[in-house]
């Protein structure tokens, strides 16, 4: 009861604040005005940022092909930055990133989505509460420490085992990189699995299909566009890794001819030398010049991997 | 697993056609410590339309469910009880689940075709079932496509995504799907739910045509749906069996007063 006369005071003040013009400061049309501005420069940050990145990469790197010849870049056998004259051919150090992105997706991409196919289908769902996050932490892994992995343990067991002159090779760089992205693939194809919807999962067993069968052919198509977006980026994440190829890949400027050569990846010639060129010198550009490849190389990997995400997208649930 | 459904198919063919198809009794049912269903017992005779009423949480879809074993799918739930087809408890150890649903085809509450092509979602269950051959499928398509009313609207985009259809036609596309395995029995789980009543009167005359070669078993929440499409009709309430019987006595002398109340509209 003594509480009737109070709601009523309220209401009149309520109704004194409600003309516009009395609230201090901003209008809250104003406000939403400013909030507007901040969203749209936080959009915009990030896409200039990276305009700006790219076209300073260029400027610096097409500064090259005044001196030597496109074909000569990319072509070119030897790789001999320091010498007089100077060789700027890039091509073994392509191979030795396309030999390890390659070698590593070939172990990554069977584990992976092993691995995928296992957390969504096979395990219980404690198991999998338990698991998904613990092979998602092993993503946020440092690469040096991987690399580090490779170059203290792995490296010398595999001198030892298999009687080569050094353990820093092909096979043990694509190991470390493979390690690095099993998580990033495991989990994609995942979410990929899981997207796909139970109830075709249940008409498909209803049609008597196995659980393999529903696996093979309703939930892996379904999942198709997830896992190959997942593939693609693994592998991407592979090619642009620098630390981990540094650490383990073992430096040589050359085509390999097995999985136990050493070899010298775009990313790791960039981190190995830039400290030790004269800015603005021939081989400064060159070093920018290789960001110019290994930038269009990714850039290619994540238009692949938008495309697959596109085309082999289900066109939406049965909805009516 | 192809001979197996052979010597069923021939033990079909020796029992007596008057012998109810599937006899349930004593069938009780667990969603871990959750009794779902008490005490079902219910026979189901040969080529007729058996509906299953009751209010939402009743158990009739879960009961729908164990004619195909497809609640062994929902980890923690157990069975007790036996649900004989043909003589054969579909529970017994021996018996494997997938022949269970080779024999009972089901269509579901959401049309839920796979995202593939109209002639690949019909062919889905044959090729499981192991034909190849080209001409026998496309033979086995078109017959499923016109027991299912609807050959005539997909016959020339037999090869495009079945998602492209509405959502009657995707239903039809479903009942299909189920025809193309040649069951026995056919659960349907409130097929009409979400489709709109043009839809629905489609799918209410082609469950009468279907029962001439199917013994067909549809759960529905619409009472008038039972009354114009069942021979027979079944009340659950609370996880048990309350009456069963020819679906014109249910509708117009129910036994129980829980019956006449549901059926009344008094509650549900």
């Amino acid at each position: 009861m003594m509480q009737f006369p109070q709601a009523q005071t309220l209401r009149a003040e309520g109704a004194g604040a409600l003309p516009v013009g009395r609230r201090r400061g901003m209008t809250s049309t104003q406000r939403e005005v400013w909030i507007r501005r901040f969203f749209i420069v936080a959009g915009f940050f990030s896409v200039i940022i990276m305009g700006l990145i790219v076209l300073f990469l260029f400027k610096e790197g097409l500064g090259l092909f005044a001196e030597v010849s496109v074909s000569d870049f990319l072509f070119g056998q030897f790789w001999y930055p320091t010498y007089d004259p100077a060789d700027f051919g890039i091509l073994p150090l392509i191979a030795g990133s396309v030999a390890v992105t390659a070698l590593s997706s070939l172990l990554a991409v069977p584990l992976g989505v092993g691995a995928a196919l296992y957390l969504g289908e096979v395990a219980g769902n404690r198991t999998r509460e338990i698991l998904k996050p613990a092979v998602e932490l092993l993503a946020g892994l440092p690469s040096v420490v991987l690399g580090f992995v490779g170059m203290v343990v792995m490296a010398p067991l595999m001198q030892e085992w298999w009687d080569i002159p050094t353990g820093l090779n092909v096979f043990n760089a694509s190991l470390m990189l493979a390690i690095m992205a099993i998580p990033t693939i495991a989990s994609i194809s995942e979410d990929a699995l899981h997207a796909v919807p139970r109830d075709l999962q249940e008409a498909s067993l209803a049609l008597g299909a196995t659980r393999l069968e529903t696996l093979t052919r309703v939930l892996m198509p379904g999942a198709l566009s997830g896992i190959g977006t997942a593939v693609i980026l693994g592998m991407s994440r592979a090619m642009g890794e620098t630390m981990v190829v540094l650490m383990v890949a073992g430096g040589a400027a050359q085509i390999p001819g097995s999985i136990f050569d050493s070899v010298r990846p775009l990313p790791a010639t960039i981190a190995a030398e830039m400290g030790e060129t004269p800015f603005g010198s021939e081989h400064y550009h060159a070093l920018f010049a290789i960001g110019i490849v290994l930038f269009l190389l990714t850039l290619g990997f994540n238009l692949v991997a938008a495309y697959f995400s596109n085309r082999f997208q289900q066109k939406g649930a049965a909805t009516l | 697993m192809v001979s197996a459904t052979a010597t069923a198919a021939q033990a079909a063919q020796a029992v007596n056609p008057e012998r109810p198809i599937i006899e349930v009794s004593g069938l009780d049912f667990y969603y871990g410590d959750f009794k779902a269903l008490t005490d079902v017992n219910m026979s189901i005779r040969r080529g007729q339309v058996t509906a299953l009423i009751g209010p939402s949480g009743c158990g009739k879809s879960t009961y729908l469910r164990l004619l195909n074993r497809m609640n062994d799918l929902i980890p923690g739930t157990r069975v007790e009880g036996s649900v004989l087809m043909d003589g054969v408890n579909l529970y017994d150890p021996g018996v494997d689940p997938v022949d269970v649903r080779r024999r009972v085809g089901m269509v579901f509450q959401k049309p839920n075709p796979f995202p593939k092509t109209i002639y690949n979602n019909v062919a889905y269950g044959p090729r499981l079932h192991g034909v190849k051959d080209s001409k026998k499928l496309d033979s086995l398509v078109e017959r499923s496509l016109k027991s299912a009313a609807l050959w005539e609207e997909v016959k020339d985009i037999l090869h495009q995504s079945a998602l492209g259809l509405s959502g009657g036609q995707q239903q039809r596309l479903c009942i299909a799907r189920a025809i193309a395995m040649e069951p026995e029995v056919l659960l349907m789980d409130e097929p009409t739910s979400a489709l709109d009543p043009i839809a629905t009167s489609r799918i209410e005359e082609l469950v009468k045509e279907l029962k001439v070669r199917y013994t067909v078993i549809i759960v529905t929440h619409n009472m008038q749906q039972a009354a114009r499409v069942s021979d027979e009709t079944a009340f659950f309430y609370m996880g048990k069996l309350v009456e069963m019987s020819d679906t014109e006595s249910i509708f117009t002398r129910p036994q129980k007063e829980q019956t006449e109340h549901y059926i009344t509209g008094r509650f549900g």
